[in-house]
């Protein structure tokens, strides 16, 4: 069986290796995201406690914030200590594009279908 | 760093010997195993947030249903999940500097960081089994009632409001009298054979429970696990005492009674599809952590014994830290959806 774990040429991302000062540099990142992560980690446990779960305005914004400071989680998490912000466009978007087509056309028809079961619910008992 | 390649045209690079996307086989496929995995996942919390749109009935808030931490009373809501994220997020910047170790072929640097990351997963392997058993085993029961009633119930700040409770609404007990109220029913389920034990006064006395037929608790706690708004006030954990709370209890419907939550019955909420997506989802998830430890730890294995330095490269690394920060990422959304929101 042939081996496909060898590196054949020059072409592979992996084969990049990198000596001790540009690891310093590399870590100095690592944990700048290490940081932001785990302050975005306090920030929204400390807003899903202090924040009155009250139906207003002010409550459907923070649930939108907590959306988006997720959101902000993932990128950080698959662009930096994944490494798809380094590789190729083209796998980037291989990756990306049809998990986001799929994935929002799922939450629509989700959500659409959701709110007309307790449309139902509201109507008929 | 992809740009190992800027001398060869787009033609030839599409040609074949030479990939496309300057990674190898095995990372690519890692790759699309992830998508798969990824919208396996979101199918799964797209189906939570479907039940939990069109559910008819209060669903329960995150903070108030994980509130606890081992060995300690009181309220601490989400601290334990916030750790658990963040013992997660630790051992996804462990994975990462062992990638980075692994880029310099520095093998004692990529032995000490997987050794950590798999510390980390177990570590967040027991967190997770602590909570199930919290959960499955529940704080105090519920029950719910047969009749309308209007009670009189007071909150943290001493407000007191007049509740009108409709027919099948969920009440709860507080975790003292709930868990006492359990035992004693376990007991008097249990078939009388202790006659042996007689002799043993003390045994015994350490068995006998109160009769549960004359037990009454002294408070009732409405919206124990979930809130309703009424003037700009959340009304949660409101405390019926006295004789208002008697009423309730005689008002029980029975075999409604449910302590902690299983597949068939949960405290937290009427609806039970609460429970089961909380076990199925944070379950799988935790299933992947769990396969995710087993491979590192024949991964760390091989770079111990020095597989990869032979090979010449530590991709084998990157290619577990993939699906390690997978598993992460997963959690984040598990995190948003199940205790926040």
């Amino acid at each position: 069986m042939e081996r496909d774990d060898l590196i054949v040429n020059e072409s592979y991302a992996l084969n990049a290796k990198h000596d001790e000062v540009a690891g310093k540099q590399i870590r100095k990142k690592l944990y700048a995201v290490t940081i932001l992560l785990t302050v975005i980690t306090i920030i929204e446990v400390f807003m899903g406690v202090a924040f009155k779960r009250n139906g207003t305005f002010a409550w459907e914004a923070i649930k939108l914030s907590f959306l988006i400071l997720t959101l902000v989680k993932a990128a950080y998490i698959v662009l930096i200590f994944m490494h798809l912000g380094e590789e190729r466009k083209n796998l980037k978007y291989v990756v990306l594009l049809p998990y986001a087509l799929f994935i929002m056309y799922l939450i629509f028809i989700g959500l659409y279908e959701g709110v007309s079961v307790q449309e139902g619910h509201n109507i008929f008992g | 760093m992809s740009g190992q390649a800027e001398h060869v045209t787009k033609d030839e690079l599409w040609g074949g010997n030479r990939s496309p996307f300057s990674v190898s086989y095995g990372k690519m496929m890692m790759w699309f195993f992830l998508v798969s995995d990824a919208l396996t996942f979101g199918g799964l919390l797209t189906a939570y947030g479907v039940i939990r749109h069109g559910s008819s009935e209060l669903w329960p808030v995150g903070e108030q249903v994980f509130e606890a931490l081992p060995g300690l009373h009181g309220s601490y809501p989400l601290v334990y999940v916030a750790l658990m994220t963040f013992i997660l997020i630790i051992s996804s910047v462990t994975m990462v500097l062992a990638v980075e170790a692994g880029h310099r072929m520095d093998k004692k640097g990529v032995v000490k960081w997987l050794g950590l990351t798999i510390i980390g997963g177990f570590f967040f392997l027991s967190s997770q089994a602590w909570e199930w058993s919290h959960f499955i085993h529940g704080s105090g029961g519920g029950f719910q009632i047969n009749q309308p009633l209007t009670v009189i119930a007071a909150d943290d700040a001493g407000d007191t409001y007049q509740i009108a409770l409709d027919n099948g609404s969920w009440v709860h007990m507080s975790s003292d009298f709930g868990h006492k109220y359990e035992h004693a029913m376990e007991a008097s389920e249990e078939p009388v054979a202790h006659d042996d034990h007689a002799g043993h006064g003390e045994h015994v006395a350490s068995e006998t429970h109160e009769d549960i037929s004359t037990m009454v608790p002294d408070e009732i706690i409405l919206n124990k696990y979930t809130l309703e708004h009424k003037d700009g006030k959340d009304l949660r954990k409101l405390v019926v005492k006295g004789d208002e709370a008697k009423k309730i209890w005689a008002a029980m419907e029975p075999g409604s009674m449910a302590f902690g939550a299983n597949m068939q019955k949960n405290e937290y909420a009427i609806q039970q599809q609460y429970a089961n997506f909380f076990f199925f989802v944070t379950g799988f998830h935790g299933f992947h952590v769990f396969s995710g430890v087993l491979i590192n730890i024949i991964v760390w294995l091989m770079a111990v014994k020095g597989i990869f330095e032979k090979r010449g490269h530590y991709e084998m690394i990157e290619k577990i830290g993939l699906y390690w920060h997978f598993v992460d990422l997963v959690w984040v959304f598990v995190f948003t959806f199940f205790y926040l929101i």
